[in-house]
């Protein structure tokens, strides 16, 4: 298109060309500009190298916070049985009633699982489990009620809660106990956590944003003469933007690649030294590592970064750049 | 093609670099636009390419008043206008090819299309062989040619040059200007800033003579042979 020369048809738009061939050399273009960044990025390998470091620490501690609350999770998740009520039973209380309310708890869609230990299957237990057998055959009768153990649908500390005051209501019930504060301990700590994470997450990124655009700026005053040059034969902003546009890209990728690459070392690192802490308390623990959809999004995170980092100093110092003079 | 009515630049701080300048250059013309350092030259052609605006007065392209342009059009003003510098302005890490090829790269030229013009260009200049080096290895004259390639190889039709022989000896000035006549030959208007008044007068073309801002001859420049 030219302004000046309504009959002048300029640029390749001057041969007759099939709209799906200029669409296609738009999308060749853009492949050109892309590939030539990396080419850019090539050629100044030790600054890059850093500023791909740079970002790809800074995405591996929020990357390793993150795996860290999500074990720390799966663990807690684990202790649903913390969140078993036991309901202890008046003595007044006659075989028929108790088993009628086994079988309503049973009923209950609260409730996950009802188990009933009468007073001689507590005893035998507690014989067997303290260590008082011979002492506890002195006794004259059976001190111990009856205990009703409900496993709660939802082991959130406050339904579990609500569920162990309504069922005390029950004419038969002497009191429930549930041991929730430990529970909502570790929950508060949980979500400590993960605003810690998140805090972090978002300082750490803010500072790989000013460094993306910082080195894309000294990249576009290294090139200050070569933008002034395409300026002067006609680029427009957007052209002479793409590139480093893409060189934004590119560290994005490759230091995602980089933050992911170390978290999973680290993981395997770890693993090791994880396995004879859960052996000496014989649990089954495995260490969960990234998730493919964790690692896409961890690369996306990292490529918006790098393109929003350098489009702000991209936007500004390009525009700034104006050829002096012919 | 080139119109200048009643133009005047001024500076902050007072310094009127043109005057009411008012000139004009029809399709197909070559000209001469001489005067010393500092008499506004430079300006002049910034003007015509939009790296500065005039304080008033206006200047038009084929009847298009470029005040009218706005700041996201001028690339596509500067695309039908050749530029050739004095120091040339290449780019140094690049190929002869890629320095001429950058307006088509620019105007969206892919493959085959893009080589034949880039060649035709380096032809025009006499440079074919020379299409993979770097201008670090190409004398002066050579990459002052480069400068001419890449300043024609999408056809402009106006060609501007700002002191393209400031730097070099009379025999390839003549070579240079010869360049240029061949351009105008196939209807390309041409504009050529210098303060090479020998070469000028040998030439023969019409001379624009600027002095302090102030447009002092207009016409062809008597050839005085120094003493």
């Amino acid at each position: 298109m030219s302004i000046l020369f309504s009959g002048r048809a300029a640029g390749a738009s001057s041969r007759q060309i099939h709209p799906l061939q200029r669409w296609l050399m738009f999308w060749v273009q853009h492949l050109r500009q892309c590939i030539g960044s990396l080419g850019e990025l090539w050629r100044t390998p030790l600054a890059s190298l850093m500023t791909i470091a740079v970002l790809g620490v800074s995405l591996t501690l929020p990357t390793t916070l993150h795996l860290l609350v999500k074990n720390v999770q799966s663990i807690s998740g684990s202790f649903t049985q913390a969140a078993e009520i036991s309901f202890f039973i008046k003595d007044d209380a006659t075989d028929t009633q108790i088993s009628t309310l086994v079988t309503m708890l049973s009923a209950d869609p609260d409730i996950e699982q009802v188990r009933f230990i009468s007073k001689s299957d507590a005893m035998a237990e507690f014989q067997q489990v303290s260590g008082f057998g011979q002492a506890l055959q002195l006794l004259d009768d059976n001190p111990l009620p009856h205990v009703i153990l409900v496993l709660p649908r939802h082991t959130q500390p406050q339904a579990a809660e609500q569920l162990r005051r309504r069922i005390e209501q029950e004419r038969i019930v002497d009191f429930g106990k549930l041991d929730i504060a430990w529970l909502e301990r570790l929950d508060a700590i949980l979500l400590l956590m993960r605003q810690a994470v998140l805090a972090i997450a978002l300082l750490l990124l803010t500072a790989v944003l000013l460094i993306i655009g910082n080195t894309i700026r000294l990249s576009i005053i290294n090139k200050k003469e070569e933008i002034e040059v395409m300026k002067l034969v006609g680029a427009t902003d957007a052209f002479i933007q793409r590139p480093f546009l893409y060189t934004g890209v590119w560290f994005g990728v490759f230091g995602g690649l980089l933050a992911f690459l170390v978290v999973e070392l680290m993981v395997w690192w770890l693993e090791g030294a994880i396995g004879q802490i859960t052996d000496l308390y014989q649990s089954h623990f495995t260490l969960m590592t990234m998730s493919f959809s964790e690692f896409l999004a961890l690369l996306l995170l990292s490529v918006l970064l790098g393109l929003a980092g350098s489009y702000i100093s991209v936007s500004r110092h390009i525009r700034a750049i104006e050829p002096s003079g012919p | 093609m080139l119109t200048f009515d009643q133009v005047s630049k001024s500076y902050p701080g007072g310094f009127i670099a043109l005057d009411r300048i008012s000139f004009e250059l029809a399709k197909g013309e070559m000209a001469f636009l001489t005067g010393h350092s500092g008499a506004g030259k430079s300006t002049l052609l910034k003007l015509i390419s939009l790296i500065e605006r005039p304080t008033s007065g206006r200047v038009l392209i084929n009847n298009v008043d470029l005040k009218r342009i706005r700041r996201s059009q001028v690339p596509y003003i500067r695309r039908d206008i050749g530029i050739i510098f004095q120091n040339h302005r290449l780019l140094m890490e690049h190929t002869v090819f890629d320095n001429v090829a950058l307006p088509l790269v620019i105007e969206g030229f892919t493959g085959k299309e893009m080589v034949k013009r880039v060649h035709a260009a380096l032809d025009k200049v006499g440079l074919l062989d020379k299409v993979r080096c770097l201008p670090e290895t190409l004398s002066g004259g050579e990459q002052q040619r480069v400068g001419i390639a890449r300043a024609v190889v999408n056809k402009p039709p106006l060609l501007l040059a700002d002191e393209p022989t400031g730097n070099l000896d009379p025999e390839l000035s003549k070579d240079i200007m010869r360049v240029f006549e061949a351009f105008n030959q196939v209807g390309v208007s041409v504009l050529i800033a210098t303060h090479d008044h020998s070469l000028v007068a040998r030439m023969r073309y019409r001379t624009l003579t600027l002095k302090q801002g102030k447009m002092i001859n207009d016409g062809l420049l008597q050839y005085e042979e120094p003493l």
